[in-house]
């Protein structure tokens, strides 16, 4: 028995010390393999005598075993160490950069029209675009701006010839708009307008968002409402909103639209040249001459109309201080909207 | 308009601070721009009397002076040429503040005592430059604060007026503007007439009526070459903004800005017969008061004599007729233009006068009378001379129809009612009379003055004005909630630019017009929309597609050190074909330089067109019908031969794509080849609403094939031709290696393919699938000589 006892620890000390899963197969050859030498200790039994045999046998069958569950847990080990060693051998950097094409992004012109797209769809409002080359009775004439007045002479316009022109803004598309369609009307029509004029403050194309609204009810209340509503959404702020009496050709009543300063909130600065003001549109009631041109019934509707810079909107969002930038399209700064 | 606030309160004068009269002005929509001070800071400056002048010692420009100020007697060294005994002058005693900086000490000049300093209109901040000394009145009174005597504790405000207010440019119309807003009594000078001395008249034709319904005319004789325009109205002048000329001018200028009345004043010694309003005959000439000479339109209206044009009406007076400073005798004009024949007439010549600007807005018309009398008796009083009859052509002017003004339409238009006492109330402020009560509302006649009122909206926007925008209620405006879709078989704009956003493209936004040389290469070969007034040169053309602006953004990073850029524009292109201009929405983009950014992980490599191509793919198959479209080989100015492809949908070409021309290339001097697309939008947005298909259950099965074909083969071919021979059951074909080089003959390729078969209802054996392959090799073989590898 002793020679068992001594085997089997043998075997146990030399499985515990395998350390390759071939050495394992080797020591489980070696101890239970057919010819093992715990298998072979199987064959002294039949020099026992017979009362011993059983107890003898359930021993050495307790040893194999021992020795076997001893070789599967030290596999699972070796696995186990292998699969460290397999995650040590793979690990990796975290902190390095990862793969990249290079990230694209919005011109901040598109974001901003994006946004207030955004802001007005959500009302119902149609997005309608149209043609930049216009003639003049869409662009001045159905607007209320016969030839020779003055009011002509505050649009700066880029003539192909005697009637074609590069619209001065985009009013044109609503005259398309009320033109084909019924009321009620409800649309903004964002887009690039063109004046004759560049310096610091104006470049010769710029972008402008007209809209307008069209029904039986329409009121210059609404009107307020609509524009203090919308300047309190893009600007993300409860600013005071001021509107001054002013004159375009197609609106009746027309006014200038102020917004508080969003920079200082009032307090006066740079960007409202210490008036606390930042003048940010023009709005009004639809003319009913307007209305009239394009076919829609002056007595059964009232509309209003308003338009914004764009370019200007995005500057004062995003602290852009010079209108220029927007147009030379220099990466340093178009990558700051990444 | 740029006026004097000090002349404003002569008139009216409410009793509100001058920074809430600006306010309200502003808030009435009469927007105030500037403000300035009429004069410098300063203190201790007063009306000094020069006893006597003499040369300095030792300094020739430099005068040593006695001046007293009416108390004392101070000796003052000077150096202004025109100061001499007897003078008046602004004189700044010692211890005086000029402006922040300058404080009047006693100092020795040239060894001479020097105590106070003697003044210019420039140091006083009354004018931009002075040459000399301010000369003051001789019955200035000694000693008196030049402050005072001169009232210079006044504003200078530039009101920026809307095109339909010009009855508001005078001091007469802002004062009753003004009267509106504070309820304040208006008080206008007094004017009389003046009775005729002499008999002297010209006789005045209206040959156009309606473009001058009235013309009032006056001699006057005798005046006095010599007078000076007195120093309260010279400072007047200054203060809107008017340089002063002579007496007549002067006092014609007074007239238009006190009354809004232009006024002409001619030198009636030059004059033949009497005075004809026509309009110009074809080819006439007239040298204007500037002396340009202009060949004048048939549409513009003169004022002429019987021989000839004097003056371009309502616009600008002609030199030859213009008073000088010898002239002793005037033949002075104050007249009605109607707007619309004034109209535009001035900015076509170049012109823009205080007269014009004026006519093109409508001046009241009962002005003239009240206006030709005004500036009569400033002339006499200033010049001397004696007037003669008033000489009046008149034709009736159609007076504004009265305007309905509806009770209901003011709260339907506003939001909010107005009370009909202070309907009544406020219109009445602005001169309307209420001509009767109708069963709606009113009907409303309207003051001469106010060409801008016709209709009834404007009735109600002066009722908004007059009580205040702020005033009135803010509301959300109602409206039925209709819904509506937008198109699923159209792709939006929005969602292309997402994807050129994802694929590492920046957008750009650049001009519309471009450099018509760099057009002229880049764009489509037809000739541009040209402006016919381009700012400059680089501004000219219309671009025909989006490249040239793609290519000069690139330049302008590129000259920043930018070695990679990935590029795109959307917007409109104007093309003209067949003279029929097409405005396109095009997309277009533009790669350039390493596929990636510079990084540990991806080797550099520069693009080529396949990475183009990669993206352009992509954009087109947001419409789920990537098929649908082809690339051909093709041949565009633009592009490099060889490298370029016209994309078509349907046999209808939607866009370009391809390298850069390598001519134009070096040309622009862009190391590095450069690779540009462009898509027509509207004819690629075209989508297919996904129809989906049962998935089958059967395993797929897949065979590659390597073939080598000729170099003149396109993939295109290959793969269209396998995907008819293949039949249904090939769900997938793929080109997995293109390989031109050892073991394959110089003028062929060898492509390898991978066909994925699969069947809906089966799972497809050998015996299914062989047959396919050898009918697909069959076929290209007999098609293109293909052999397989």
């Amino acid at each position: 028995m002793d020679s068992l006892t001594s085997l089997t620890q043998q075997a146990l000390s030399a499985v515990i010390a395998a350390g390759s899963h071939d050495d394992l197969e080797q020591l489980r050859v070696l101890y239970l393999g057919k010819k093992g030498s715990l298998t072979e200790q199987l064959k002294t039994l039949g020099g026992l005598p017979a009362d011993q045999r059983p107890a003898a046998g359930a021993a050495i069958n307790a040893a194999k075993v021992q020795v076997q569950d001893a070789i599967s847990a030290r596999k699972e080990a070796l696995d186990r160490i292998e699969a460290e060693r397999q995650l040590v051998s793979e690990k990796v950097d975290v902190t390095l950069p990862g793969r990249k094409l290079g990230a694209g992004g919005l011109h901040p012109v598109t974001r901003t029209i994006e946004r207030i797209e955004n802001i007005f769809t959500a009302a119902g409002f149609q997005v309608v675009e149209g043609p930049e080359i216009e003639d003049d009775y869409h662009n001045f004439g159905a607007l209320n701006i016969p030839a020779h007045h003055p009011a002509r002479a505050m649009h700066d316009t880029f003539y192909f010839d005697a009637t074609t022109l590069l619209r001065t803004h985009t009013s044109t598309v609503q005259v398309r708009v009320m033109e084909t369609g019924k009321p009620p009307f409800r649309i903004i029509c964002p887009g690039r307008v063109y004046r004759c004029d560049s310096d610091m403050t104006h470049t010769p194309m710029f972008h402008q968002v007209e809209g307008l609204l069209i029904d039986e009810n329409v009121s210059f209340a609404d009107l307020k409402g609509l524009i203090a509503d919308f300047l309190n959404a893009f600007f993300e702020a409860d600013l005071a909103v001021r509107f001054r009496p002013s004159y375009f050709p197609f609106t009746e009543p027309s006014a200038e639209v102020d917004v508080q300063c969003v920079m200082c909130r009032g307090a006066g600065c740079r960007v409202c040249k210490q008036t606390g003001w930042l003048e940010i549109m023009g709005c009004g009631m639809v003319h009913p001459k307007v209305l009239a041109a394009s076919n829609v019934d002056p007595e059964k509707y009232t509309g209003l109309a308003f338009g914004m810079g764009v370019d200007r909107l995005a500057m004062l969002r995003y602290q852009i201080r010079d209108l220029r930038l927007l147009f030379e399209n220099d990466m340093r700064f178009l990558q700051q909207f990444h | 308009m740029k006026f004097s606030e000090r002349w404003l309160r002569e008139w009216v004068n409410p009793d509100i601070s001058s920074d809430e009269l600006m306010k309200r002005l502003t808030m009435a929509g009469l927007e105030i721009e500037a403000v300035q001070a009429a004069a410098a800071e300063f203190s201790n400056v007063v009306v000094g009397e020069v006893l006597a002048a003499e040369r300095h010692p030792d300094a020739d420009k430099l005068s040593v002076c006695q001046v007293t100020d009416g108390i004392e007697k101070y000796q003052v060294v000077c150096g202004a040429s025109n100061v001499r005994a007897g003078l008046k002058v602004p004189f700044a005693r010692v211890g005086a503040k000029i402006g922040t900086e300058l404080t009047i000490k006693k100092a020795k000049l040239r060894g001479v005592e020097s105590h106070g300093m003697l003044c210019s209109a420039e140091e006083l901040g009354l004018a931009e430059t002075a040459e000399g000394l301010l000369e003051l009145p001789g019955d200035a009174p000694n000693g008196l604060s030049i402050r005072d005597y001169l009232q210079l504790d006044d504003a200078l405000i530039e009101v920026n007026l809307t095109p339909n207010r010009g009855d508001c440019l005078s001091i007469a119309g802002l004062a009753r503007e003004v009267g509106v807003l504070t309820r304040a009594t208006v008080t206008a000078p007094e004017i009389k007439p003046v009775a005729a001395v002499t008999t002297d008249q010209l006789p005045i034709n209206l040959a156009a009526p309606a473009d001058c319904p009235k013309y009032f005319g006056r001699v006057i004789r005798n005046i006095n070459p010599h007078a000076e325009t007195p120093l309260w109205m010279q400072e007047k002048l200054r203060r809107c903004g008017l340089r002063c000329i002579d007496p007549v001018v002067d006092i014609t200028n007074y007239v238009l800005l006190e009354l809004g009345q232009p006024m002409h004043a001619f030198d009636h010694g030059k004059l033949t017969g009497g005075i004809n309003v026509r309009r110009a005959n074809a080819g006439e000439k007239l040298v204007l008061l500037d002396g340009k000479e202009v060949e004048l339109q048939p549409d513009t209206l003169v004022i002429a004599d019987q021989e000839k044009a004097l003056a371009m009406a309502g616009i600008m007076g002609g030199k030859a007729s213009a008073v000088t400073p010898r002239t002793t005798s005037i033949f002075l004009e104050s007249a009605h233009f109607s707007p619309l024949a004034i109209a535009g007439r001035a900015r076509r010549y170049g012109l823009h006068t205080d007269a014009a600007h004026r006519y093109e807005r409508g001046v009241d018309f009962n002005l003239p009378k009240l206006a030709i009398e005004r500036a009569t008796s400033l002339l006499l009083a200033i010049a001397g001379g004696e007037a003669g009859p008033v000489t009046c052509a008149e034709s009736p002017v159609s007076a504004v129809p009265a305007i309905e003004l509806r009770r209901k339409r003011i709260g339907r238009l506003l939001g909010a009612d107005i009370a009909d006492a202070d309907v009544g109330d406020i219109l009445a402020r602005l001169g309307l009379t209420e001509l009767e009560a109708t069963t709606e509302g009113w009907r409303f006649a309207v003051p001469s003055w106010r060409f801008d009122i016709s209709i009834e909206a404007d009735l109600i926007e002066e009722l908004a004005r007059v009580r205040g925008y702020d005033s009135l209620p803010v509301t959300a405006p109602q409206a039925r909630l209709g819904l509506y879709s937008k198109p699923e078989t159209l792709v939006g704009v929005r969602a292309v630019r997402s994807q050129l956003v994802g694929l590492g493209y920046q957008e750009v936004v650049t001009y519309s017009f471009v450099d018509g040389q760099l057009e002229a290469v880049l764009g489509e070969g037809t000739e541009p929309v040209a402006l016919a007034n381009p700012i400059s040169q680089d501004m000219a053309v219309m671009r025909t597609n989006l490249w040239a602006g793609l290519i000069t953004t690139l330049k302008h990073n590129q000259n920043r050190q930018l070695t990679r850029l990935r590029l795109f524009e959307n917007g409109l292109t104007f093309l003209n074909k067949n003279k029929k201009l097409e405005q396109k929405f095009k997309v277009g983009c533009l790669i350039w330089g390493a596929c990636a950014q510079e990084q540990w992980s991806v080797p550099s490599k520069t693009v080529d067109f396949f990475d183009l191509k990669g993206d352009v793919e992509a954009i087109l198959g947001l419409s789920l019908n990537a098929a649908a479209f082809e690339f051909a080989p093709d041949v565009h100015q633009a592009l490099q031969p060889g490298q370029t492809a016209r994309i078509k949908r349907n046999d209808e070409t939607v866009g370009w794509l391809g390298a850069l021309h390598p001519s134009i290339q070096q040309a622009l001097d862009i190391p590095g080849k450069v690779y540009l697309a462009e898509l027509d939008f509207e004819a690629v947005r075209g989508a297919r609403i996904p129809v989906v298909k049962d998935l089958s259950r059967y395993p797929r099965v897949r065979r590659d094939l390597a073939l080598v074909v000729g170099q003149e083969i396109t993939a295109e071919q290959l793969l269209a031709e396998l995907k008819s021979v293949a039949g249904p059951d090939l769900q997938e074909l793929t080109l997995f290696d293109v390989y031109q080089g050892q073991n394959i003959e110089k003028d062929k390729k060898s492509l390898a393919l991978g066909l994925t078969f699969q069947h809906a209802s089966r799972t497809l054996a050998d015996a299914d699938i062989n047959p396919i392959i050898d009918s697909c090799i069959k076929a290209l073989e007999a098609k293109f000589n293909a052999e397989l590898r």
